[in-house]
């Protein structure tokens, strides 16, 4: 049964869920905007047969957003059960 | 009427056995049709076969899951488990633009489109870790929805469902576009009808059913659009390289494009991170790819046909791990996407340029007749085909492919029947989404709150065929490319829409009057960027002495409108007061996945 939590728990429980989010967040922009910036420098170099900066483009940053997303479900599934603030 | 197939436990308890059949049945169909045109059936039949039996299918669904119950008409019944929501907003998410266009915008822009293959992939992040979750915990039935609870009453209600109405209109006339590229070219049929005839697939599975009949032929429309994309690359991928992995093999078609570009005399490389036709890097290239990944990214977190998937599954916990399915599913696409451009282009290089003109295969003449998407014209008068004499739209590079690799015809029409699927089931999603905001938002929530549910049902549907007849009208007159009035369809909904939703969840201090002038003075940037920079560009470089905004496309118009909708927001908020204590525990309630949601104000 989910518990109403009072207010020093729900503070608890935000920061930490806002700990996860911004985590993961710095890391969606790792991926999207600061790897894709240095494509150039990067593409000089070989990786699976591919031109690295182009790779990362094409693939690696977009495994890399997969796994956030799982990492996220997982990760605040158990933040809620922590809290007991899950579903019931 | 409810008792229907797609409704009952039995339907929802084997929906693996379900789908999986039909998966295995549309397999069965393909290698029946492969069989038949072995045995010499025209490939005119087999487009039909493709065309006419997918959209049959999608019409048995839809009529199947037809409801007048309306959360089953506008959430599903919120009993979407988190793996079937995936691959329906798997099929949602993936429209003509990402199907039909991408490859080919990769095809011609090399690393430089791959803006795109980012920019329609992290966005789930966004959705996963800022948004989903809490919408599906707010639990009503539109985005405008919550702007209309969050920021109390009908003004930041109604600037929500403008701004889902400009985008989405935006984005389903393009859908509109792409089926009629497909219809007509494999029923043969002119592409202002064949506009109209697609309208009809689009119609049966999302009128009677809503949310839900449109839920469940999504689901199958994915199963459809992913099989047919990933064959002729894999096919391709065997055929070259012995390896039927082409994310791993086309590493190697990157290095023979090069060798081919050096012979060609291609400057501007397929592999060059942001280089202008010259082959040089240009800061313009530069600022415009991390503008767009910007854009779709954002605009992937804000466009409510995706959003109010979410609003469909049984729980807050199954929402984010839709939202990590979702992504998968959506991924195994577009990492495929850069391969299927490579291959065509080596495809294209090695077999098409430098063969004598008269001898080209008949492709080239189907697709001539298309509206102007392919044009072959001997320059230099040698017979010869040279590069700069073959000009192809990007639109039809994924559709002609097969054709081009000369893989067996079945193949095109797979490829067809996927194209169909992807645009199909995202204009039924929008169209849901736009129909559902007139009728659930504007006419009941604010003309006539005592209407009776069958009124309700009744306008929802009368809207639906309205706005998809306008649209397919539009879309007729042939506006712009599929790839940029989608890309402007995010725009619009990013800057209009991202600031106020992830601050009403994640700021409680942000007011109603801070939202509505920051969703007002965001979307008008963006907006008054666009439609200055697109259609009156003379009056635009009166007023600022340039033609764009540090070279900045209008596909990009939200990286303008966007931090314009946070700071105004951000400062309006500060200075009007604070937020009551009920709209405090109301966001509160929806922070956490248990108990009620509170009433706010």
């Amino acid at each position: 049964m989910a518990q109403k939590l009072d207010t020093g728990q729900m503070q608890r429980y935000w920061s930490k869920t806002s700990r996860l989010m911004w985590t993961i967040f710095a890391l969606w922009i790792l991926f999207s905007f600061i790897a894709p910036l240095f494509a150039i420098q990067l593409n000089n170099v070989k990786f699976l047969g591919f031109p690295l900066g182009f790779y990362m483009a094409a693939q690696g940053s977009l495994i890399a957003f997969v796994v956030l997303c799982v990492w996220n479900a997982i990760a605040q599934n158990k933040i809620d059960e922590e809290f007991g603030v899950q579903e019931d | 009427m409810a008792d229907s197939k797609a409704a009952g436990g039995g339907f929802l308890g084997n929906l693996g056995k379900i789908y999986g059949g039909y998966a295995g049945g549309f397999i069965v169909f393909t290698l029946i049709l492969a069989v038949l045109e072995q045995m010499g059936v025209p490939n005119k039949v087999i487009g039909y076969c493709f065309v006419i039996l997918t959209i049959g299918v999608y019409a048995y669904i839809g009529i199947l899951s037809r409801t007048m119950d309306l959360s089953e008409y506008y959430v599903a019944g919120r009993k979407v488990p988190a793996l079937y929501n995936g691959m329906a907003t798997g099929a949602d998410w993936m429209s003509a633009a990402s199907f039909i266009s991408m490859a080919g915008g990769i095809y011609l822009g090399g690393f430089n489109a791959l803006g795109y293959v980012l920019g329609w992939t992290g966005g789930y992040v966004l959705v996963g870790i800022l948004l989903a979750p809490y919408l599906r915990k707010f639990g009503q039935f539109t985005v405008p929805d919550f702007l209309g609870t969050r920021y109390e009453g009908n003004g930041a209600r109604l600037c929500g469902v403008v701004v889902l109405f400009c985008a989405s209109f935006t984005y389903i006339v393009a859908q509109c576009f792409g089926i009629g590229i497909i219809t007509s070219r494999f029923l043969g049929i002119p592409f202002e009808v064949a506009i109209f005839v697609g309208l009809l697939g689009i119609l049966v599975c999302s009128m009677l059913g809503g949310m839900r009949a449109v839920t469940w032929t999504q689901v199958a429309q994915y199963i459809i659009l992913i099989i047919s994309y990933l064959v002729p690359v894999v096919w391709l991928s065997t055929k070259l390289y012995g390896v039927p992995i082409p994310e791993l093999t086309y590493g190697q078609a990157l290095d023979q494009i090069a060798q081919l570009e050096t012979k060609l005399g291609v400057v501007k490389h397929f592999t060059g991170a942001f280089t202008d036709a010259k082959g040089q890097f240009s800061w313009v290239e530069f600022n415009n790819f991390w503008a767009l990944v910007l854009c779709l990214m954002i605009g992937t977190a804000s466009l409510p046909h995706i959003l109010m998937r979410y609003f469909t599954t049984p729980s807050v916990r199954e929402a984010r791990n839709s939202v990590a399915w979702s992504i998968f599913f959506i991924f195994l696409l577009y990492f495929t996407a850069p391969a299927y451009a490579a291959f065509a282009k080596l495809e294209v290089y090695q077999n098409v340029i430098g063969q004598p003109i008269a001898q080209l295969p008949a492709w080239v003449q189907n697709w001539s007749q298309v509206g102007g998407l392919l044009t072959i014209k001997d320059a230099n008068s040698d017979g010869i085909l040279q590069l700069s004499e073959f000009i192809i739209n990007q639109d039809i590079i994924v559709l002609s492919m097969p054709e081009i690799a000369g893989l067996p015809y079945v193949v095109s029409g797979l490829v067809a029947a996927g194209g169909l699927a992807a645009a199909l089931s995202t204009a039924d999603g929008l169209l849901l989404a736009i129909a559902n905001a007139l009728s659930h938002d504007v006419y009941y929530k604010m003309i006539d709150p005592k209407a009776s549910t069958r009124r309700r049902l009744t306008v929802a549907r009368v809207l639906l065929v309205g706005v998809a007849i306008i649209a397919a009208a539009v879309a007729g007159t042939r506006p712009s490319g599929i790839i940029q009035m989608v890309a402007w369809a995010f725009s619009l909904a990013a800057a209009g829409l991202f600031a106020p939703l992830v601050l009403g969840i994640w700021w409680k201090r942000t007011t109603k009057i801070g939202a509505i002038s920051g969703m007002i003075c965001g979307f008008g940037v963006c907006l008054f960027y666009l439609v200055m920079t697109r259609y009156a560009p003379d009056d635009f470089k009166a007023m600022f002495g340039t033609d764009l905004w540090w070279g900045i496309r209008n596909i990009s118009s939200a990286v303008f409108g966007l931090p314009v909708a946070f700071v105004v927001t951000y400062l309006v908020s500060l200075m009007t007061p604070e937020p009551s204590k009920e709209m405090q525990a109301f966001v509160d309630s929806i922070r956490t996945p248990g108990g009620a949601v509170a009433a706010g104000a």
